[in-house]
């Protein structure tokens, strides 16, 4: 036990004194989830609406494959983007790998069917009725468009938050397209199954619950803003 | 209601800031200019040795490099993908066919250590003391006793395997246990089963403190572990930072360079000793 106590304690210390290592690493983690997140929404807001407001042939295995690759293993979106963006590969020229770039590249693949399917379920919700009258009413594409985003936007704001604890938390594409290099690529994860690895126990401790604490706090966030609207 | 929506605001406003402040890195990130891959073994990362090495050379020049620490047989395939510009690897066969097949060009010796046998304190195969490596495998086996694999096909695994082939044994029972993992990781995973290994002793004196195994065998000279550096063929991939991991090679095998690994020591233990200059001739 006194173990795991001296871990959690010295943890406790390396958050405290902001250990120039520790905060280079949350901040490498943060600002490629947030750009990851940011880049997949952009693509899978509009296109889960897209998803649940169109018609077309072959939807029902569309929507099949799409909740198939929710859990889509992280390793598996990893080894699919090591062979496109190897040197050898077809994106080869544009130098990818190893680069936060080729992060960003397959955490976007990784999280774009979890928040297109979301927003799908959150468009989907919504009284058919409100959409119908808007139509009635003569709304035009963008007003429909803006009509489903704010009458779903507790439910994208869901998808939103999914999509950036799923890549904060994962490893396998970070590590196989980022390949873990100091100051550069190293993040909050890649980094605990390192330093876990070279005996820096307390160093991976550390970093485990400021990854806690940054999901705590995002979710807090998205729950303040949902609630204090409906007050 | 005003109240909420000013807090609100606020908390648009830090998301806001955490986004602009991301986007900034890409530009950023896009910016510095010259980066140098090298991919390497993980018995250097995990010693330590790069972070002492590397700063200056990185200082100097004005450029990163960026170290990819993976085992030596898939440095090597980085390399002959050209997703590396230069490697510093330790399986000389591996490395002479690398240059020979027109890969890598320039190839230098840069230091070496040596492997060495760790088992636990109980020595269940007895063969502590014991100087001939091939006769301790034989052994190991013989007795049934846990051995751990690196199966990463990196320097130490080829190594470790070769061992194995010389011995007359194929080892594939229950007692050889692959992890698929770098030096470090695997000397972990000894170390819980109590299991013997065979390692880099550069990685042995960084991790001696947090295990429990000893050292049972040394000093064959089948155990010699040299390091080589080799850049990346400009001829074969244009895009490699040649002139780059030409200078990086030229740091390394300078009095500088040499002096840097020959001074570096872990738990008051030098874990390599200088190539390319002998230590004799170092400043």
């Amino acid at each position: 036990m006194g173990y795991i106590w001296g871990g959690i304690k010295q943890a406790i210390a390396l958050i405290i004194q902001l250990d120039p290592e520790v905060v280079e690493i949350v901040w490498t983690s943060v600002k490629l989830s947030t750009i990851s997140t940011l880049l997949a929404s952009i693509i899978g807001i509009p296109g889960g609406i897209a998803v649940s407001k169109i018609d077309f042939k072959g939807k029902y295995l569309f929507d099949t494959i799409l909740n198939t690759l929710l859990s889509l293993p992280t390793v598996v979106v990893g080894l699919a983007v090591y062979s496109l963006i190897s040197y050898r590969g077809p994106l080869g020229q544009l130098e990818l790998l190893f680069t936060g770039k080729g992060i960003i590249l397959g955490q976007v693949i990784l999280i774009l069917p979890i928040i297109v399917a979301l927003v799908r379920n959150a468009i989907h919700e919504i009284d058919d009725r409100i959409y119908d009258t808007a139509i009635s009413l003569g709304a035009t594409g963008t007003q429909r468009f803006r009509l489903l985003i704010s009458e779903a936007r507790y439910g994208i704001m869901g998808a939103v938050v999914a999509g950036y604890g799923r890549v904060i938390g994962e490893v396998g594409v970070s590590m196989m397209l980022g390949g873990n290099i100091r100051r550069v690529t190293r993040t909050i994860t890649t980094a605990i199954a390192l330093e876990t690895n070279k005996g820096r126990f307390s160093f991976g401790i550390a970093l485990g619950l400021i990854l806690l604490s940054i999901s705590f706090i995002v979710n807090f966030l998205i729950y303040y803003l949902q609630t204090g609207d409906k007050e | 209601m005003n109240f909420m929506n000013n807090k609100k605001k606020l908390i648009l406003v830090l998301v806001l800031t955490v986004l602009v402040s991301s986007f900034s890195f890409v530009v950023v990130e896009a910016k510095s200019g010259d980066r140098l891959i090298l991919a390497t073994t993980t018995s250097t990362e995990n010693s330590g040795l790069l972070n002492e090495l590397l700063p200056p050379f990185e200082e100097k020049f004005g450029v990163r490099v960026d170290v990819v620490s993976v085992g030596t047989g898939k440095a090597i395939r980085l390399a002959e993908n050209g997703d590396a510009d230069v490697i510093l690897v330790h399986a000389r066969k591996a490395e002479d066919k690398f240059v020979n097949e027109g890969y890598g060009v320039n190839r230098r010796s840069v230091m070496y250590n040596d492997f060495i046998i760790l088992g636990p304190k109980s020595d269940p195969a007895g063969i502590k003391g014991m100087q001939d490596v091939t006769k301790a495998f034989q052994k190991i086996a013989e007795s049934n006793s846990e051995f751990v694999s690196r199966g990463d096909d990196s320097g130490t695994n080829k190594k470790e395997l070769s061992i194995w082939k010389k011995a007359g044994i194929k080892p594939d029972d229950s007692w050889y246990l692959e992890t698929g993992q770098g030096m470090g990781a695997s000397i972990n995973v000894a170390n819980e089963k109590q299991a013997y290994i065979l390692a880099d002793r550069g990685t042995y004196l960084a991790y001696k403190g947090k295990i429990d195994l000893a050292i049972v065998t040394e000093g064959d000279p089948l155990l010699y572990n040299p390091y080589g550096i080799i850049p990346v063929n400009p001829a074969l991939y244009s895009h490699v930072n040649y002139q780059l991991a030409m200078s990086l090679v030229g740091y390394i095998t300078s009095q500088q360079g040499q002096g840097i690994i020959n001074d570096y020591t872990k738990y008051g233990k030098k874990l390599f000793k200088p190539l390319a200059i002998k230590p004799g001739n170092l400043e």
